[in-house]
């Protein structure tokens, strides 16, 4: 008894903050309508990292190889990944995983997330026919330019909506975070300019 | 003869008939000593009537960054610069405003009455918006700049559009984001925000909730009429302060998250070094000279104002020297008008040139303290060797301008 209401009081403050920022949120306006969970699913598009909104689908490299030709990647990227006129998307020293800061600007090995690759490739390419990869297509595009950049070894390994997010990219953890955004915050914390 | 006469009695009508529908009064010499009228008159076209356009003797343009096409190989220009040599005052026009784009010259062609606004993820009431349901909502009307990160002076420049042409300043018209956010309840947790557009990349950012909720704005007006399709049309967002590819155009989706996502567009922002990471994100004080600019040239000695404009991701602008000296001397400017938290805001400095050689150059404090620095002092304060370090991050470092004896004025960069 003296446990449960101990842990009531300390719980109070949270519950009262609760109810006041519900209160807060109530809309106000009622303008706008509320979105089917079709529509939701339909425009929703952003991977997190973690991978939640991935939709169900699979591929290896093997088959990415063969979807890089003939959906066209190759035509701007170059059949090798380099050498197109759009940006390349293998690293030079093929075989070899040194610092990926090392290789300039490479989606596929630079990206902390497996999830950013796959994100991109889903809602921007290929060039003029964008959004119609399917999910499988995606999956193994997606293994391929890993499996080029030497970050997944196996060409038959399958990636799919459980195994994509798990990928351990080479700079998982070796990015800066920018700094958490306050109102009226200077730019660099003791940096004059 | 007589064939004669009447060719010239045809051409003294069609003379007439010439001189009425197009140069009225453009009278040579006027008898009674008053001063001659315009040489000539333009016609209200219905084009003209319907919709304006400037004097055909002003042809300030914007061109491709830097004067050349961007390393975009497909041959695009991606990056588009204002010709803030010719600008008064502190809006762009809209016409003039700095484009930055995916895919060169290709943007979306979007029926506003099709378009629509999604708000959903960590909220209690996802919400699907039409535009005139957009503007049913109480809106505000502010000046905000948007810069690029990319607007980076260098050496070989030689005018200012090209040293900063990638800034422009306009009056934004919209709904604040915070109105949005509060009507569709965001969830404990939901610290970030995904917006996408429309066009072919669906061009994503991640935005921290704490930015969302102060000053973001969703902006259907620009400059007194509707967001131009080269800004957004219909829809943009506009965060005021944070670099320009933040301020996502042609926006349909706005998804509040519970984590810094990791879109492409934060992909292209990806370092190893938080301060890099800190430098390239909002905005620093930064202000550069207009007028006299790179490239100008001043007819000889005598009394000119000195003109430029001021900014801040940081606030509004709340200093603004210049220098004639080459920054060893400095000197108060006026701020004209009201300064507006990150808005371009012009000043001016009464200056009497004596026809010697000089540099001129201006430096901007804001309204959090944060001071323009030179290259040099940027430099050394990371211990950056050299006399023109690059700076780190977004470049908001001094422009120097060297006014020869000549009065040519050119880019003063070591």
């Amino acid at each position: 008894m003296v446990v449960f209401t101990m842990r009531l009081l300390k719980l109070l403050p949270l519950i009262m903050l609760l109810g006041v920022s519900a209160q807060a949120q109530s809309p106000t306006y009622g303008v706008g309508r509320t979105p089917t969970a079709e529509e939701i699913r339909a425009w929703d598009i952003a991977i997190s990292p973690t991978g939640e909104e991935l939709p169900e689908g699979s591929g290896t490299a093997d088959q990415g190889s063969q979807l890089y030709l003939e959906k066209g990647c190759a035509g701007c990227h170059g059949t090798t990944g380099a050498g197109g006129l759009a940006p390349r998307l293998v690293k030079r020293d093929v075989g070899v995983l040194e610092d990926p800061w090392n290789y300039g600007r490479i989606l596929p090995i630079r990206a902390p997330y497996a999830t950013t690759v796959w994100d991109f490739i889903n809602r921007a390419m290929p060039l003029n026919a964008e959004g119609t990869l399917s999910a499988d297509e995606v999956y193994s595009i997606t293994a391929y330019l890993l499996y080029l950049n030497d970050v997944i070894e196996d060409d038959l390994m399958v990636l799919d909506e459980e195994s994509l997010p798990k990928i351990e990219m080479p700079n998982r953890e070796n990015w800066a975070q920018v700094p958490d955004w306050f109102p009226g915050q200077p730019r660099l914390e003791g940096y004059p300019y | 003869m007589g064939s004669k006469k009447s060719d010239r009695r045809e051409f003294l009508k069609q003379g007439a008939a010439l001189a009425g529908g197009m140069t009225l009064g453009a009278a040579t010499n006027s008898a009674t000593g008053q001063l001659e009228g315009p040489e000539a008159f333009i016609q209200g076209t219905d084009e003209l009537v319907g919709y304006g356009k400037r004097s055909r003797f002003v042809t300030s343009e914007r061109i491709a960054h830097g004067g050349r096409p961007s390393p975009d190989t497909f041959g695009l220009d991606f990056h588009i610069a204002a010709p803030l040599q010719d600008s008064v005052g502190v809006i762009t026009p809209s016409s003039l405003h700095y484009i930055g784009t995916t895919r060169g010259a290709y943007v979306p062609d979007i029926d506003p009455d099709k378009h629509r606004l999604m708000i959903h993820g960590m909220v209690d009431r996802p919400l699907v918006f039409t535009m005139e349901e957009l503007k049913r909502l109480p809106s505000v009307t502010r000046l905000h700049f948007i810069e690029c990160a990319g607007n980076r002076a260098n050496r070989r420049h030689t005018t200012v559009q090209e040293t900063h042409g990638m800034t422009s300043c306009a009056e934004w018209t919209g709904v604040l984001l915070s109105t949005l956010l509060e009507e569709a309840g965001v969830q404990e947790g939901g610290d970030w925000l995904v917006v996408e557009g429309v066009e072919e990349v669906k061009g994503a950012s991640s935005i921290p909730m704490t930015k969302a909720m102060d000053d973001c704005l969703l902006c259907y007006g620009m400059n007194g009429e509707a967001v131009r399709p080269q800004q957004g049309f219909p829809l943009r967002l506009v965060a005021p302060g944070f670099e320009g590819i933040f301020n996502t155009k042609w926006v349909r989706r706005i998804k509040v998250v519970d984590q810094y996502y990791m879109t492409y567009n934060d992909f292209g922002h990806l370092t190893q070094d938080p301060v890099n990471a800190a430098l390239g994100y909002q905005i620093g004080p930064k202000s550069v000279i207009t007028c006299p600019s790179g490239g100008q040239q001043l007819p000889g000695p005598g009394f000119y104002e000195v003109s430029g404009l001021a900014w801040s991701g940081g606030g509004a602008v709340s200093r603004v020297e210049v220098s004639t000296d080459g920054g060893q001397t400095w000197m108060d400017a006026d701020i004209r008008g009201t300064a507006q938290r990150m808005a371009h805001t012009r000043f001016s400095f009464n200056w009497e040139w004596d026809g010697s050689e000089c540099e001129l150059q201006s430096r901007c404090t804001d309204e959090i303290g944060q001071l323009q620095p030179s290259r040099a002092q940027a430099g050394e304060f990371f211990n950056q060797s050299g006399s023109q370090p690059r700076v780190r991050g977004q470049d908001n470092s001094i422009q120097p301008w060297r006014i020869e004896s000549d009065g040519s004025v050119h880019n003063a960069i070591a």
